[in-house]
């Protein structure tokens, strides 16, 4: 279904993908760190930032983005969001909060708030990332090692 | 306005009911979770449209705004829409392997093979 | 009021789009119209001010969402038939008679955009009041997101990675069985 050797007429697309895949990127990055002033947040940004990974395979193949980003090491990544979140809560209760408290991340209840969402978030955005591209290549390289 | 009060909710059920016809007059197992997703979607503007609030703003503190929309429906409807793709993913994963054991994903012939079991 | 215009005209596109997702043959087409159904509705969101949710819904309604059914499609093939073996009575019996049912429950329901209804009455206005303060944040889906209720979205998370296990256990990555086997040994 996607052949990742390019015909004569696919020239828009890889050179479109090329010139849009940084952008995207980027703009998922900001989604994730400016979510706390603007709309967006972790959920949105890891689905931006996967779907600029997924643009890059339709473009390129499933075969080279896999080489990009190896399923062995997007894995931990999707565990590792998790836990990131649950090490916050675990952090807040170990220093005299409730689960999930943030205020006492600093001394200053605010600035412990901001840290809080900020590594949630994060812990968020990379599950989501990760959870995403390996959906999605769970799905399409099925498709291709059928092939073979 | 009595009448446009209640459109939007009359809308959603209709978009819900058309999800739930969907899943249970099409025998395509894609199209069953294509009407899923229909579904699904009429809950989300279910939730935002009771949100929303006349003559407010998102709810995004800005200098000279004091009116804004409930953030609450906001909430819980960004989350549960992450949440539906993966549970998507899943359903769709599920038709992919049935397509493998039986060939087929038409809900009457996958009937038809168990019954001839 | 061209607020409310707009929102019952994409209110009435959306239906129209999913009465041809029902009557539409064609699966692809389907998959196609169910990405415009799912980018209208983040139109409508955005009227409703909900512009993080119409955010998430445009990039995973209409792009991830189409890309995974187009690749189940990829998988499964088109469709050849499209009728059941019970007619569309039946269904359409039931779909009416729930719809009725519905419907009729809407007259408790207080009416779109009334600033005294219920689901403004709760813990909305201490959200809105007071997490400017006491999270610091300027956007109140995200301190709502993840300070007040961090527990829930917690849970949200578990479910995507849990999908997501499910998913690989499911189509995990097969291991290409080497053709020789013999070969491979030294």
């Amino acid at each position: 279904m996607i052949k990742s050797d390019s015909k004569p007429r696919q020239v828009v697309r890889p050179v479109i993908t090329r010139l849009l895949m940084p952008y995207i990127l980027l703009f998922g990055l900001y989604v994730q760190f400016h979510g706390d002033f603007g709309p967006g947040g972790g959920f949105q940004a890891g689905v931006i930032f996967a779907s600029g990974i997924i643009l890059y395979a339709l473009t390129f193949g499933v075969a080279r983005a896999r080489s990009l980003l190896p399923p062995d090491s997007l894995q931990p990544l999707a565990a590792l969001g998790v836990l990131l979140y649950g090490a916050v809560g675990v952090a807040s209760l170990f220093m005299d909060g409730h689960f999930l408290n943030y205020s006492v991340l600093s001394s200053d209840p605010v600035q412990g708030q901001h840290l809080g969402i900020l590594l949630i978030e994060l812990g968020v955005g990379i599950t989501v990332t990760a959870v995403m591209v390996l959906v999605f290549f769970a799905f399409f390289g099925r498709d291709e090692e059928g092939e073979v | 306005m009595e009448f446009l009060g209640h459109y939007n909710y009359w809308i959603v059920i209709f978009l819900m009911m058309t999800g739930f016809y969907v899943v249970i007059s099409h025998s395509n197992l894609v199209r069953k979770i294509i009407g899923l997703n229909i579904f699904q979607t009429s809950v989300f503007i279910l939730y935002i449209s009771m949100g929303k609030m006349p003559g407010g703003t998102a709810p995004i503190v800005a200098e000279g705004v004091t009116l804004y929309s409930n953030p609450l429906p906001h909430v819980l409807i960004l989350t549960a829409i992450v949440v539906g793709v993966a549970t998507t993913a899943l359903g769709l994963a599920l038709v992919v392997r049935i397509k493998e054991a039986y060939g087929t994903v038409e809900e009457d012939e996958i009937h038809a093979q168990d019954e001839s079991l | 009021m061209i607020e409310t215009l707009i929102d019952i005209v994409l209110l009435t596109f959306l239906a129209v789009t999913a009465i041809v997702i029902v009557r539409i043959r064609s699966l692809f087409a389907v998959i196609m119209l169910a990405g415009i159904y799912s980018l209208a509705s983040a139109g409508l969101f955005v009227v409703l001010d909900a512009v993080d949710v119409a955010f998430t819904e445009a990039v995973v309604g209409a792009g991830i969402s189409t890309v995974l059914l187009l690749g189940t499609l990829a998988l499964t093939g088109e469709q050849r038939k499209t009728t059941s073996r019970h007619g569309p009575l039946i269904p359409l019996a039931v779909v009416t008679l729930t719809g009725a049912v519905l419907v009729w429950g809407t007259w408790d329901m207080p009416l779109f955009g009334d600033p005294g209804a219920p689901a403004h009455q709760h813990v909305a206005p201490r959200y809105i009041q007071d997490s400017p303060n006491e999270v610091g944040v300027p956007n109140m889906v995200t301190s709502v997101l993840a300070s007040y209720r961090g527990f829930d979205t917690l849970g949200e998370v578990t479910v995507i990675f849990t999908a997501g296990v499910g998913v690989l256990a499911l189509l995990g990555f097969r291991r290409r069985k080497p053709r020789h086997p013999e070969r491979e040994k030294p």
